[in-house]
């Protein structure tokens, strides 16, 4: 019989959901992504990537600081072929520019924050998400975060080694793996 | 000087909040604004949870406003009632474990040597009289024995305030508060005495009664631990909460602490310090001189 192994899905999982890795989900080895917590070629992610953002009624693109602020040779390049995808599938962006908390509230229309990214995404009614340009550490609890009280779709496109809290997550991602998402969608939209 | 890190991404200039992008246009990044230039442009720090009236937001605002390079400085944080106002702060802060403040900033300090080695770093301590005099004591007179090039400087509520209050070893002698009914025991701790003789280049004691004092203070602590060695700056803040006092009242409490002389502003500068300032008074000068020498 084959073991029991977590899916990483699309919440509500409820209040305080696991963190992936504790449940035995492993980071994608070079190469590789993740779709619901499986290692599958970094291929197939992309592909699964598109597809869900294709199909989405309210796509949003949560840019975080690393992508946000041009802080290095390439990123500004990064950050046009996001608005680029993001253009092309109609979809928001609403930025993560920092971590601070805000004070009194945060205005989920304009912004998101990795401590309440849940109100971003009720406000929105946003039923796939693409973190890119977030630390690490944020990523993941604002993506349990996502899993424990929404039912978004997360998809995590990560320049480091990917996230296990994502429903689909990719690794090493460059600016030429935007461009081939961009293609992938380009493609889907175009078989209709 | 990095202040591409404050510059944002063509792509999503319109799409920043425009919090941040005040920040950018018409915050303190790359320019050399002073204290009397609060006011005058989007601060670092807006908005706080601090008690109303709380003499520590204050000394934190005029710190903050003081800073010469704030795109270049990391300010290391501990436990505290100042805890509560880092994570609001536009600039690199780092909350450390309680009273462990000064080996961290150390080890930053010296991180940012070795990666950024022809870059002017700043890393400023910037901790409450709880974690700088009593439970960090330990650590913060070890990094001045080492001669770490860091900023300490102490918000001096004199007491744990955020706990209740607790008395401090920075307490005066004789506070009652809610838990120290008897009154305490023993007198406020000496610590620019301390730090001076453990070897700070510069030393001072200043309030936010005299803002235009505090801010060359703060800053002649910090260009000094560029590179001459350890400085200690101790800003008496007073709280209105556990003292009792009226919010409105926190500078009259401190003027009123001058007159009985329980606090007197106090500076130490080292020799080396002393040079050290001297030269950079005699390149702004010169620097002054040249540019008059530009003008039609």
């Amino acid at each position: 019989m084959e073991p029991h192994r977590y899916k990483v899905v699309s919440g509500p999982e409820g209040f305080l959901p696991p963190a992936a890795a504790s449940m035995g989900v492993a980071l994608p080895e070079q190469g590789e992504g993740l779709i619901e917590g499986a290692r599958v070629p970094a291929a197939s992610a992309l592909e699964e990537a598109a597809t869900r953002l294709v199909n989405a009624k309210h796509p949003t693109f949560f840019p975080g600081p690393l992508i946000l602020w041009n802080w290095k040779d390439g990123i500004a390049e990064k950050a046009q072929a996001l608005k680029d995808l993001a253009d092309t599938l109609g979809a928001k962006i609403i930025p993560m520019p920092d971590y601070r908390p805000k004070y009194p509230m945060i205005n989920p229309e304009i912004e998101v924050n990795p401590n309440h990214p849940n109100l971003t995404i009720w406000h929105n009614k946003i039923d796939v998400c693409v973190f890119i340009g977030v630390h690490c550490h944020y990523a993941n609890m604002a993506l349990k975060i996502i899993r424990g009280g929404t039912d978004c779709c997360t998809i995590a496109l990560c320049a480091e080694a990917g996230h296990e809290d994502a429903v689909i997550s990719l690794r090493d991602f460059a600016l030429a793996d935007l461009h081939a998402l961009t293609a992938a969608v380009n493609r889907l939209k175009a078989r209709g | 000087m990095s202040t591409r890190i404050v510059s944002i991404s063509p792509a999503f200039e319109d799409l920043m909040p425009n919090e941040y992008k005040e920040l950018v246009e018409n915050g303190p990044y790359g320019k050399d604004y002073k204290v009397t230039d609060l006011g005058k442009y989007k601060e670092l720090i807006e908005e706080h949870p601090l008690c109303a009236g709380c003499g520590l937001a204050l000394s934190l605002r005029l710190v903050l406003g003081s800073l010469p390079s704030p795109e270049d400085t990391v300010i290391v944080g501990s436990t505290g009632c100042s805890a509560l106002v880092f994570p609001q702060v536009g600039l690199h802060n780092v909350h450390s474990l309680f009273g462990n403040q000064n080996a961290v900033a150390s080890g930053i300090k010296r991180a940012l040597s070795l990666r950024f080695p022809d870059q002017v770093k700043d890393v400023v301590v910037v901790a409450g009289d709880g974690a700088t005099a009593d439970i960090g004591l330990d650590m913060v007179m070890q990094s001045w024995f080492r001669r770490e090039k860091i900023a300490t400087i102490m918000l001096d509520n004199e007491a744990y305030a955020n706990t209740g209050g607790q008395e401090s070893g920075m307490s005066m002698e004789g506070t009652v508060m809610n838990m120290a009914p008897k009154g305490k025991v023993f007198p406020k701790a000496d610590l620019p005495k301390v730090a001076e003789a453990s070897g700070c280049a510069y030393v001072a004691a200043a309030s936010p009664s005299r803002p235009g004092k505090l801010g060359k203070v703060v800053r002649r602590a910090i260009l000094i631990a560029r590179e001459v060695g350890p400085t200690y700056v101790q800003l008496l803040s007073p709280c209105p909460t556990n003292f009792k006092t009226k919010p409105s009242d926190t500078v009259v409490t401190i003027k009123t602490r001058e007159k009985e002389k329980s606090f007197k502003q106090y500076e130490y500068i080292s020799d080396d310090a002393r040079s050290f300032l001297s030269a950079l008074d005699e390149g702004k000068q010169s620097e002054g001189k040249k540019s008059e020498g530009k003008q039609p």
